[in-house]
This record gives C-alpha cells, structure tokens and sequence, in this order.
C-alpha cells in the first residue's frame, strides 16, 4: 500500500432534518475519495444526536453536514454541543451548502469550524482538509 | 482518557478510537489490543457475505433487530472496498441500519478493505476483538460484495451467512465454486421475487453434492437454506434460530474454542508475514531488481538471490 495512504482522512457526510437535496453530498463523497479520503455515509433524515454518535463509532476526523433547507441554525449547534458533551469536540465540523451570510456569524459561535457555500470547489474543500490535517500533525508533533 | 480501561467499561469514544488506531497500524493500537486481549474470546462473529447487491446491509439491519428483541448486545462490521488508486473509499452500509444508531446496545463501524483481497478488510479481525472486549455478544461482519472464491471471511467467523437471491442462473454459478463450501447458513434473500423455488432447488442439490463429499467428517452440521425478504423483517426470526443453533452445535463439540484460536493463529503468521515482507524489503538490493526490469535475471533466480542476502 502506498505510503500516503496509510492512515487515510476519515470524513463523515451527512443531511440533517427532513432535507433530502442528494446531489451536492454526492459529489463532494467522490470528490475526497479520489482525494484518497475515506468517507462515511449516514443516509438521509438524520438527527444531531443521530450524527453524533456516527462520528464517535467511526472515529472521524472531519463531520460535514450538507444543508439545502432551512433548519441548520438550530441543527448545527446542537451536533456541535452533542459532540463535545461526548468528548468528540477535537472533530473538525463543516457545513455546505445554502447557509445565508446572516446565519453564518452564529454557527461559527455554535462550534462550526468552516462554511462552504453553494459554488465551492470540491478543490477548495480538498485544500482545507488537507491543510487543516496537515496543521493538526505539526501541532502532535 | 484510558482508552484500554474505558472500552472494557463499553465507552463508545474510547472503542471507536482503539479501532480507528489499528485500522491506521498506529502503535498506540497494539498497545490497547494487549491490554484487552484477555476479555476476548466470548463474542459469537457472524460472517454476512454473498455478490453484491444480493441485500448484505438491509439483512444486517434487520439481523440486528432480531438479536436485540432477544436481548442481545451486537456489533457491527461493515466493510466496503477502497480505491486501489487513491486509496480512498466509500462506506455507505450503515445507512441501511441508521434505525438501530441511537440504541446503545449496537456499534456499526464502517471499515475500508485499505488494500486487503479477499472481501475482508485487514483490520477487520481487530475491530472484532475490540467490540469483543467492549462485551457485545454478537458480532455481525458484513463482507463486500464477493465473487467466487473471496471467502477469507471463514476464518473470521464462528458461523458464516451466505446470502443469495433468485433468479439468476449464473448467480448461483457465481457462488458456487468457492461460497457454497463454506456457508453454515444459506439465506435467499429477496425471495418474493420470480425463481425463488428454482434457486433453492439448485441451492439444496450444491448442499446435497458437498455433504455426500464430506460424509467422514465426524462432525455434521447440515447447512439450512432459509427464505428471506429482508426488507420487509421476512424470514429474519428463522436466520437467527439457525445461528444460534450453529453456534450452540459449535460449542457442544468443542468448536467454538477451537475456531477462535485458529482464527488467533492466523493473524499472528499474518502479522508475522506482513513484518517479514517489511524487513526484507528494506533489505532488498535495488539492483537486483532493476535487472529483473531490464531482463537481465528471472525473477525466480531475483528472489532466491535476494532471499540469500538476507
């Protein structure tokens, strides 16, 4: 196995609420797997407390959440404070996709790390995790 | 966080990040397994495997609703392919079972197969001993979707599951060869669908063949085949009666021990194998392999000399 692979990012997706918009998540899904990413798919209809506990049995470094309806400014904050109640704070935590610019000043209050609004390039979101990883092993070591 | 300690206590943090750390060879990984090593051996692992699109995940999912209405703590392994290129992978089985997420008696873990053939993933025998010493009692492993002769999960598991679905001619043939020696259980899953009877005749006749071969055997366990519509809960109850009564027949003789350690066996030459091929290759003369390259040596008298060297 080639040497970069080893300990690949592990990245789960997931649509919180009654949002059932597919085709953004699914692209972006493709996308970190060809960036040799390993991506964890919760299926639709999720609960915060449902995503949560996802990313605590897979052990993700990076939860992302797709938004295309209303409902992220009460969702998000809730994921966010169920993760670090569990200790899962240290996750890197994203959201995509419809997010006003007026909201967006409460959800990184609430513990969102970053926002990626509608025309993001999958490159983009590819740079930052690779980036953000490579910032967490210089910060370990 | 303790992470060893905490799992034994069943914390789903620490059993998440002791198995995250094995899947990655991170040395903290081993260092857990040692620790809980000696609170293994009591899970009954249940291989699900069968080509794909045969309803894996939706028989799983509805596995383990029956465990649990009788009672039972169940992991979950789930195990999908990676990209041989990038490494990558999707791992979409635990949307099929996302109803059993908040039950705290249930841990799914999706596992990428990282390079492994065989429809297992390398680590998937550590996820098992860890959600073992997390104290669940059933272990489900999903397998990929596998051809003929990708069976390793026989040597993971107690009881092994082999799910089909009617129809299709060259759908048994594809099965035939290397999954019908091995099923404990065979599952026609989808079965309200058209062939259903002529699958399992074909089924019954494999079974028949295969015992007729095995008649020294001292041990007789008689596969059933079980008709099945996972979607809807069908035939589920029946699926479980026929694993617990496998695994009953399995400890009668003496074979359930007997499983676990061969199983304990193999990953340690595994592990062995895996090191050796490490130090060799450290040790390996590029030269000697450039002139494999440029044909000026076979590659048998390559590695006998290299082997020499070492």
């Amino acid at each position: 196995m080639p040497q970069g692979t080893e300990r690949p990012l592990r990245v789960l997706l997931a649509k919180l609420g009654m949002d059932t918009h597919t085709v953004g998540i699914t692209v972006i899904a493709h996308a970190l797997r060809e960036a040799g990413m390993e991506v964890i798919f919760t299926g639709l209809k999720q609960t915060p407390a449902m995503v949560a506990t996802a990313a605590i049995q897979e052990d993700v470094d990076v939860v992302g959440v797709s938004s295309l309806s209303a409902g992220h400014t009460r969702s998000l904050p809730t994921l966010a404070r169920l993760l670090r109640e569990a200790g899962a704070g240290d996750k890197l935590l994203l959201v995509g996709g419809v997010i006003p610019e007026e909201d967006q000043p409460l959800l990184q209050e609430a513990g969102v790390d970053k926002i990626f609004t509608m025309g993001a390039d999958t490159r983009d979101i590819i740079t930052y995790l690779n980036e953000w990883r490579a910032a967490q092993q210089a910060g370990h070591s | 966080m303790d992470v060893a300690k905490e799992l034994l206590g069943g914390n789903m943090l620490a059993g998440g990040r002791a198995i995250r750390w094995l899947d990655d060879r991170d040395p903290r990984g081993a260092e857990v397994l040692a620790s809980v090593f000696p609170h293994t051996g009591r899970a009954h692992i249940i291989g699900i495997t069968g080509p794909p699109g045969a309803g894996k995940s939706t028989l799983a999912n509805a596995m383990i609703s029956q465990l649990r209405s009788r009672g039972r703590r169940v992991g979950v392994v789930a195990i999908d392919p990676s990209s041989p290129f990038s490494g990558g992978a999707i791992l979409g089985d635990r949307v099929r079972m996302a109803r059993h997420t908040l039950d705290a008696d249930v841990f799914i873990r999706s596992i990428g197969t990282r390079g492994q053939a065989g429809g297992l993933s390398r680590s998937a025998h550590d996820a098992c001993l860890i959600l073992d010493a997390m104290g669940f009692d059933v272990i489900l492993v999903e397998t990929v979707g596998v051809g003929q002769d990708e069976i390793d999960i026989v040597a993971l598991a107690h009881t092994t599951v082999i799910v089909g679905l009617p129809g299709l001619g060259d759908e048994v043939q594809a099965i035939k060869a290397g999954l019908m020696e091995v099923g404990d259980v065979f599952v026609i899953n989808k079965a309200d669908r058209e062939g259903y009877e002529a699958t399992r005749q074909q089924f019954e006749l494999m079974l028949h063949l295969r015992a007729e071969g095995r008649q020294d055997s001292s041990l007789h366990w008689s596969p059933p085949v079980l008709r099945a519509v996972a979607l809807n809960d069908e035939g589920i109850a029946e699926i479980i009666d026929a694993t617990e009564a496998h695994a009953q027949f399995l400890r009668d003789n003496g074979e359930f021990e007997r499983l676990s350690g061969q199983r304990e066996r193999a990953q340690t030459l595994g592990l062995m194998g895996e090191a050796l091929l490490q130090l060799a290759l450290e040790k390996t003369d590029p030269d000697v392999l450039a002139a494999v390259e440029a044909r000026e040596i076979d590659p048998y008298a390559a590695a006998r000399l290299l082997l020499r060297s070492l």
